[in-house]
């Protein structure tokens, strides 16, 4: 079979990418141009970890929005004179390149660790968020009322996490599952709290100011009902926001994962910046607990915060790779990462082809790597103030 | 002290009551039985027959009443043939009482595992050794490079050593096992061919460097980042602190200071996160096992859950989370036992 060599697969790929370098050019020039108006994060371009971190998870999510203009095929389409076909190979009959190689079932090794940064991209992130609202909202009172709420909500959180992850997975994501009505009471459940936290956020702050109220209330509480009612049942009026049954099944589980973290860590700034005198300052103006929680404390709170969001989405890309490397919640034709390592990682698969193992693993580790290294930044720069 | 230990004791009791409690519900779900029953009957029962048999075994009923015959406050029903009234065991692999009594979890009867087809305490201690030795290895190679690498890196914050082994620390943790366990096996076993790239000999021919290296290496990666990240910030912190400038002032080399004088406070904080790691370890365990098919405790979990093996499922289950709060009491008594400015009350 015919193949570019070296130089063609690398720039083969160089090019693929343009969109994606057009616009981490965009990003550095707009960022280096601002940089003084950026707040912490133009303060990310000071350090070597910074740059690096930014420009990698920019990498990988320019490449997620314009997965399918680099991509060359669909990430499911077979070619079948291209089964495990080497890195550089030509189809014969379209004369397409497949850049890494063909894998087991002949599909585009290229095409579908591009679109598996989509999947991971959309999930990790969104997940991430839902359960740091679930955490700070359980973790806020906890913190700040203590006592026997405290210790019921840190009993359940402490319940989660002495759970094995992986046992829990194989627990929660199993096809069987999706028969009962355990996913989706869970995925209504884990929803209600970003509609509430920003109910309860808008109320306190502007309680005394109705004509102010009434509008962001409204605002949340239709576009809340909107997501809410398209992603727990599935059955949004616009058609816009749907999500396939496994798919939510795999976000519930993440959430209801990772949301103890996000509790115990809130907790505990809580408990520490409850001593400090501009909240008893506001105590003593008479204001209510949750709008020192929320007014007072959280903003207070936001630095580490940010750093535990950025390694959790790691954290959470890493989970999903795990998901995927045990088949568990992802179709078989799925082109996340963890499916893509689990097929390339069979034994004779990764003695002859091993790249269509090693391309999605390298993907990942790069990936979570971006992140932590952004996440360390963002420490030492808050630490600097 | 000793209240404080009685006290988590009691904590860990209830944990262990709950998170069992919740385990047994999700493997008795409705379409987890209807697979059993599947598995266990003809294929080409129909679904009377399946509800029948789940009947006959004694799955339909009350729940609660099940949940306490499996921990063994309740007595076990033999299984009677309602047409001939003689007793038949559900498993003829496994020998049942004949006649009612308690046997659960509390009287050491885990059950019967319909994958293996034997006795869940057969099977459970074996895949645990398996798992030991494995994990004996992997704190052999993690613990003593963590901190070295950890304390390398903060004796000198900012130095060249110190960015490099940071970088290198992140990058660590930024691969999961089953990244590196593919990375390295292309490398060394496809690639090289220096090593193998399977540990299924290492149960039956014991232990060798050949069959060993990778899945210890793979494991051992992911841990290291962490714990050296944890010790550098714990070792950068005392290196500020007064009496290490009062150790420099009096003339003491900086070896002696970093050894005699920092090295004992800034591994309190390490210890911990050792400590916890085991935990984290066994998501590792259950990854690795099943790369370089080493049949352990973590490959046992993965075929006991992908087979909806209940007993088997319980059991794994049970052992994992008595590990888990085991080491978190050990992590926490460990602690205020290292730091005399730690009291607990």
């Amino acid at each position: 079979m015919e193949t570019v060599g070296f130089l063609g697969i690398v720039g083969g790929i160089l090019f693929r990418l343009w969109p994606v370098w057009a616009c981490l050019a965009a990003l550095v020039v707009l960022t280096l141009a601002f940089r003084p108006r950026l707040g912490l994060y133009g303060q990310l371009f000071g350090s070597g970890a910074g740059i690096a971190g930014v420009l990698i998870c920019g990498f990988w999510v320019f490449t997620a929005i314009f997965a399918d203009t680099i991509a060359p095929l669909d990430p499911r389409v077979q070619m079948s004179a291209m089964k495990n076909a080497f890195p550089g190979s030509i189809e014969p009959a379209s004369r397409i390149v497949f850049l890494l190689g063909g894998d087991h079932l002949a599909r585009d090794v290229f095409s579908r660790v591009v679109h598996g940064a989509r999947v991971v991209l959309t999930i990790a992130p969104a997940a991430t968020l839902i359960a740091l609202m679930v955490g700070i909202t359980l973790g806020l009172p906890a913190g700040y009322f203590g006592g026997r709420i405290d210790n019921v909500l840190s009993f359940l959180a402490n319940l989660v996490l002495a759970f094995p992850v992986i046992l829990l997975f194989y627990l929660l994501v199993t096809p069987g599952i999706m028969d009962t009505p355990i996913p989706y009471s869970m995925a209504g459940l884990f929803f209600l709290f970003p509609i509430a936290f920003f109910c309860v956020l808008f109320y306190t702050r502007f309680k005394s100011r109705p004509e102010r109220l009434w509008p962001y209330l409204a605002l949340t509480v239709v576009l809340g009902a909107w997501i809410y009612v398209g992603l727990v049942f599935d059955a949004d009026p616009l058609g816009i926001i749907s999500i396939a049954p496994n798919e939510l099944n795999i976000f519930v589980a993440v959430v209801f994962a990772s949301s103890p973290g996000v509790f115990r860590i809130v907790r505990g700034l809580v408990m520490d910046i409850k001593t400090r005198d501009y909240v008893a300052a506001a105590q003593t103006r008479g204001e209510t607990p949750w709008y020192i929680m929320l007014w007072e404390m959280l903003p207070n709170a936001r630095g580490p915060l940010i750093v535990d969001a950025c390694l959790r989405v790691g954290y959470t890309t890493i989970l999903l790779g795990t998901l995927g490397f045990f088949g568990l919640g992802m179709g078989p034709e799925s082109p996340d990462w963890g499916t893509a390592i689990k097929d390339g990682s069979r034994v004779a698969q990764l003695r002859l082809y091993l790249w269509t193992g090693v391309t999605p693993a390298v993907a990942l580790m790069s990936l979570v790597l971006g992140l932590n290294l952004l996440a360390d930044a963002l420490r030492e720069e808050s630490l600097k103030d | 002290m000793l209240s404080f230990i009685l006290r988590r004791l009691g904590v860990m009791v209830l944990t262990m009551l709950c998170l069992s409690f919740v385990v047994f519900f999700f493997v008795n779900l409705e379409p987890n039985l209807r697979k059993l029953a599947i598995f266990q009957t003809e294929m080409r029962a129909s679904s009377q027959d399946l509800e029948n048999w789940l009947q006959r075994n004694g799955y339909r009923d009350n729940f609660l009443a099940r949940y306490g015959r499996w921990i063994g406050v309740l007595p076990k029903q033999p299984v009677v043939d309602p047409a001939t009234g003689a007793f038949t065991p559900r498993f003829r692999f496994c020998d049942e009482p004949a006649e009612a009594r308690f046997s659960g979890v509390l009287q050491g009867d885990f059950g019967c595992s319909t994958a293996y087809r034997a006795p869940v305490s057969q099977r459970l201690p074996e895949a645990l050794a398996a798992t030991g030795i494995l994990m004996f290895w992997v704190m052999i190679v993690m613990v003593p490079a963590s901190l070295l690498v950890g304390v390398l890196a903060g004796m000198r914050e900012g130095s060249r050593l110190d960015r490099s082994l940071s970088f290198g620390s992140i990058a660590s943790t930024a691969t999961p096992e089953y990244v590196s366990g593919v990375v390295f096996t292309a490398i060394f076993a496809s690639w090289l061919g220096w090593l193998n790239g399977s540990a299924a000999t290492a149960m039956t021919q014991g232990v060798s460097f050949y069959n060993f290296t990778l899945p210890v290496m793979t494991m051992a990666i992911y841990g290291i980042g962490y714990i050296a990240r944890m010790t550098r910030a714990s070792m950068a912190e005392v290196m500020t602190a007064q009496y290490i400038r009062t150790a420099r002032l009096k003339g003491l080399s900086f070896g002696t200071v970093v050894v005699r004088h920092a090295l004992r406070n800034a591994l309190i904080a390490p210890f911990t996160v050792i400590m916890l790691q085991f935990p984290w370890l066994l998501t590792g365990v259950v990854v690795t096992e099943s790369i370089f098919n080493y049949k352990g405790f973590g490959y046992l979990l993965v075929q006991a859950a992908s087979n909806n093996d209940i007993d088997l499922v319980l059991a794994c289950g049970l052992v994992a989370v008595v590990l888990v709060l085991a080491t978190q009491l050990i992590s926490d008594i460990g602690y205020a036992l290292l730091n005399p400015r730690i009291r607990v009350s």
